[in-house]
């Protein structure tokens, strides 16, 4: 293998190396909700250089996040695609994955694609009271839960009443 | 020989793995389709808990075992799982209250674990403590539902309760490898926990118009691997696949 040698194809100071490998990996896309990109969702938390290589940290939405693999495999292509030879993905644990890192301009992607945003911050009181949800399509905020889990672990299953129309919410956690 | 940090990690690995999989068997058979994405996807959050706690044990005991190892590759008197975990799924009734059980000591025992001395513990637990508080909401919304509601659905619900109540001392229990890991800073002393545990219990089945049972008898032994016929018949089909095809990949 060639690590030694692995960013020499992109070759300049370290600072934008780090900066171009950022914004390959940071391009993405999220599998489940595809307008999302990694760095929107918050997933993507660090990209660097080790030893010549690049290594990019992500760190998953639920413990039981099915995309995991499929992300880190995207990330690796993706890299390799850019000249980037043997990148390395690492997953963390820590911090804990909150709803509060997914960007605003992921919030509004998130509401133009029909899955409501988080309503709140991801604080006790968000989880234990009452929530209001606006609606993607009307904007109306007459809307109702209809099941704590959706078709995603990170999504619940929401109506509005306004416009009759049944949405998918994006869980604060 | 198990250092107490393995037995430990093990055990909290062996009850998410065990209840993961028992709602992966409501799969394709929830009384309606929100409730079964509702069981898979907590099922599907225990196992992403167990899997991270598996990995961590295999490096804490150093012998080369992977996740995959410790799941598919114990013998039954292996496991740790508390009995409660291992309970058929039943009725609905019987499957929301050992759920509201589980979540109900697990969401303030992750709590105490995120900040707690083992950083790799802690980890899992910060991240579980937000699953399970979904867990949580969910499985009391039901309770309160199912108790009062119909003559027929308070009758199974109460019964539940009295079925899976022997079940709850075991969650308390304390033995040399939690005392050993407690006076570190590095386990959670679940005694401490069990006021909490009763009173947000007792707040929902309060609304539920459903009775706490007496004290009484606690069966326990699970957690030194001492269990019900129930989980030989888990792992003979979740081991399946890898006893009857060693070392397969796909």
């Amino acid at each position: 293998m060639v690590t030694a040698m692995a960013v020499v194809q992109t070759a300049g100071p370290e600072a934008d190396v780090r900066k171009t490998a950022w914004a390959v990996a940071a391009s993405v896309m999220d599998p489940e909700i595809p307008v999302l990109s990694i760095a929107d969702l918050g997933v993507l938390r660090a990209v660097r250089i080790t030893d010549g290589r690049v290594e990019a940290v992500i760190t998953p939405t639920y413990s039981g996040c099915p995309a995991m693999g499929v992300i880190a495999l995207g990330i690796e292509r993706a890299l390799e695609e850019a000249g980037f030879v043997n990148p390395k993905i690492t997953t963390v644990l820590s911090p804990a994955w909150t709803t509060d890192w997914i960007t605003p301009e992921g919030k509004a992607k998130l509401s133009a694609y029909g899955i409501a945003p988080p309503a709140a911050k991801a604080s006790r009181r968000a989880l234990f009271g009452e929530e209001v949800v606006a609606c993607p399509r009307c904007g109306a905020t007459d809307t109702q839960r209809i099941s704590e889990f959706g078709s995603t672990a990170c999504k619940a299953l929401w109506r509005c009443r306004a416009c009759a129309e049944p949405f998918d919410y994006f869980k604060c956690i | 020989m198990e250092t107490p940090l393995f037995t430990y990690t093990l055990r909290l690995a062996d009850n998410a793995l065990i209840l993961g999989h028992r709602l992966s068997e409501w799969v394709g058979h929830a009384p309606v389709p929100e409730e079964d994405l509702a069981l898979a996807n907590m099922g599907l959050d225990l196992i992403g808990q167990a899997r991270a706690l598996y990995t961590y044990a295999g490096e804490v005991e150093g012998r080369g075992r992977d996740e995959d190892a410790l799941a598919y590759l114990r013998e039954v008197g292996g496991y740790r799982n508390v009995l409660l975990v291992e309970q058929p799924n039943g009725d609905f009734a019987h499957t929301i209250v050992r759920q509201l059980l589980f979540a109900a000591f697990a969401h303030p025992f992750f709590e105490a674990l995120a900040r707690a001395q083992d950083a790799t513990l802690a980890a899992v637990a910060a991240k579980a403590v937000k699953e399970l508080a979904y867990h949580l909401r969910h499985s009391a919304e039901w309770t309160i539902r199912l108790g009062d509601g119909t003559p027929e659905s308070h009758r199974r619900t109460q019964t539940a309760l009295d079925d899976l109540w022997a079940f709850t001392g075991e969650l308390f229990e304390t033995d040399q490898v939690e005392r050993a890991l407690i006076d570190r800073g590095i386990a959670v002393d679940p005694a401490a926990l069990r006021t909490r545990f009763e009173r947000r219990l007792d707040e929902v089945l309060a609304e539920a118009t459903l009775a706490r049972p007496a004290g009484g008898f606690t069966q326990s032994g699970g957690r030194a691997g001492r269990h019900s016929e129930h989980l030989g018949y888990i792992l003979s089909e979740l081991q399946y696949l890898q006893r009857a095809y060693p070392g397969a990949k796909w």
